[in-house]
């Protein structure tokens, strides 16, 4: 459910005048915490609400970002990017087929509680060069350090060297939902950076939060995040609705479709 | 061209899936069946998950059987009273199967029992199919006439009670087995996404009596009105039917129908049923390889609904 923004003109005024002033006081606290607040990231996304349409075939979706140096800081190393995109979260099964007299079972299923269904890691280098492995897992850094609990025994946890959670990931990359690429994120100058992201075809509908954390020399000194949203609109969203919410009305309306069809291609073809 | 599904949530080539409709509407018009059983594997091969398969192949076949129904009903070649009375059964049926099919979806052994009723099906009566249609060439071959009706067997359930006469199809016998067939029929078709034309022909060839004449006019239009309803039913319970892809095939389905109808009535009656019946037994087969052999990837995915 999303709020619509159905508030009246000075209310909106006043919450614009308000937003304002906080970016001020912000800004004015950035400066006087000194040289502690060292460099920060701004990053602006090429598209923020990724429509799907019947022509959808999948999307490349771009982030641009520019570091701002710190000015009192002297940095010899350059700096590092990691970008995570998660997508909206589901409940998924991972299920194991075993034989039982003969034919092929699904016998063992493990349910995981809400991995993300989309889950891309940008960097300009390999992770593991970017920083040392306790960071990584502390800041949830690529696929192997992103937390995918799962439900044992109505209690939830994390199993390491699981091969259900082995599984879910390596099935999620071969549908291109999971991602990690060490060379997506492209400095075009020490400062200015962009990332490719690919969102495949069968990406799910939602909300998706994006997480920008900037390195230098192994130490994360600046994080900002951002937001797209994929929707399915036009005719997609109408035949959606149509078939969630009307499922009978949808229902009939198929089939009498399906009669039409099969009445005019009776007259169309009539031999006689 | 790509073009994206709704509910099948995948963008699919338009000319593929117009290509599988010509295909298999070709198939099913030279034999005078619906072609689901061919469409939902073909469908599910092509990466559509085995559920919305099935709910969008009742709209296909509700297309193509109408259309032939309409054509044999000018030639005045279907019984109407026989499709009403196993419509009766056929809607029970169909309903019982789109609850048995929900059930089994929420317990993760949808697709199992989707691959073993195939298997099962496919496998026996092809197999039925195959030996029926193989004595029947033999037969004629050695110069014998072709016997449809065996005549003076009248098998038990012929005379239970509620005897109706069904004129145009000159039988007259009791409403029970006939309503009884219809809803095997109906609930088959609602699990397996299939007409059960295949299996509705030689069943009142057989077991009813009733002459070819009128057989394949009948089973057409108990055909539409089961996948209607069941196209009807899916969508109101498992929200499955995909319209976009159930259009793209119809219209490639009932095109080819026409082709095939064509071609069909170039081969003799017995030779069609074998080569029908190697078709069915193949895809049976293909069914049981599946479930035989041991799998490329052990593991699988599944969303659970009703999650955030």
């Amino acid at each position: 459910m999303r709020r619509k923004p159905g508030s009246p003109a000075k209310h909106q005024a006043r919450r614009a005048a308000g937003r304002a002033l906080a970016a001020a006081c912000l800004v004015a606290g950035l400066l006087a915490a000194g040289p502690a607040a060292a460099e920060r990231l701004v990053v602006v996304l090429s598209n923020h609400h990724v429509m799907i349409t019947s022509s959808y075939t999948g999307e490349n979706l771009v982030l641009f970002g520019s570091v701002e140096r710190d000015p009192t800081a002297s940095r010899h190393g350059s700096y590092d990017i990691v970008a995570t995109v998660t997508g909206p979260r589901e409940a998924l099964r991972t299920r194991r087929k075993q034989r039982v007299v003969g034919i092929w079972v699904n016998v063992a299923a493990r349910t995981f509680v809400d991995p993300p269904s989309y889950l891309a890691v940008a960097a300009n280098r390999p992770i593991e060069t970017i920083t040392n492995a306790d960071n990584r897992r502390r800041l949830q850094l690529g696929i192997a350090n992103t937390p995918l609990p799962e439900l044992i025994h109505n209690d939830i946890g994390e199993v390491t060297n699981d091969p259900f959670r082995a599984a879910l990931v390596r099935l999620m990359q071969e549908r291109g939902l999971y991602i990690e690429e060490p060379n997506a994120v492209t400095f075009l100058t020490p400062t200015l950076f962009r990332a490719a992201i690919p969102l495949p075809a069968q990406v799910p509908v939602g909300n998706y939060g994006v997480d920008v954390k900037l390195f230098a020399d192994g130490v994360m000194i600046a994080r900002t995040d951002s937001a797209f949203e994929i929707v399915k609109v036009g005719f997609e969203q109408f035949v959606v609705n149509a078939a969630r919410d009307h499922g009978l009305i949808y229902g009939f309306a198929t089939a009498m479709m399906a009669l039409m069809t099969g009445w005019i291609a009776s007259i169309v073809f009539r031999r006689d | 061209m790509q073009i994206y599904l709704p509910i099948a949530d995948l963008p699919v080539n338009v000319f593929l899936l117009f290509a599988m409709g010509i295909a298999v509407g070709f198939v099913s018009g030279m034999f005078g069946i619906g072609g689901g059983f061919l469409m939902t594997p073909l469908l599910i091969f092509i990466g559509i998950q085995p559920a919305v398969a099935v709910a969008s192949v009742t709209t296909h076949v509700a297309a193509s059987s109408f259309s032939g129904a309409i054509a044999y009903w000018r030639r005045k070649a279907l019984d109407g009273t026989l499709a009403l009375t196993l419509l009766g059964g056929g809607i029970i049926g169909t309903a019982g199967g789109v609850a048995l099919f929900t059930w089994l979806r929420a317990l993760d052994q949808l697709d199992l029992m989707i691959g073993l009723s195939y298997v099962t099906l496919l496998c026996v009566v092809g197999a039925l199919m195959v030996g029926e249609a193989a004595r029947a060439i033999i037969r004629s071959r050695q110069g014998k006439p072709i016997e449809l009706r065996r005549p003076g067997s009248h098998v038990w359930f012929h005379g239970l009670p509620l005897k109706v006469r069904f004129k145009r199809s000159k039988i007259y016998v009791s409403a029970i087995p006939v309503v009884a067939i219809g809803f095997i029929i109906g609930f088959i078709g609602a699990i397996m996404g299939i007409g059960g034309g295949f299996l509705l022909v030689p069943m009142l060839i057989y077991l009813m009596r009733v002459p070819t004449a009128t057989v394949i006019g009948t089973s057409m239009v108990l055909t539409f009105l089961t996948m209607a309803s069941a196209t009807v039913l899916h969508a109101a319970t498992n929200h499955l039917v995909d319209a976009v892809l159930a259009l793209i095939l119809m219209v490639g389905g009932v095109i080819g129908a026409q082709f095939g109808a064509h071609a069909g009535q170039r081969i003799r009656g017995e030779w069609l049923r074998l080569f029908l019946g190697l078709l069915v037994l193949s895809v049976g087969l293909r069914f049981a390889s599946e479930l035989v052999l041991r799998p490329d990837d052990l593991y699988s995915i599944r969303v659970i609904e009703g999650a955030p």
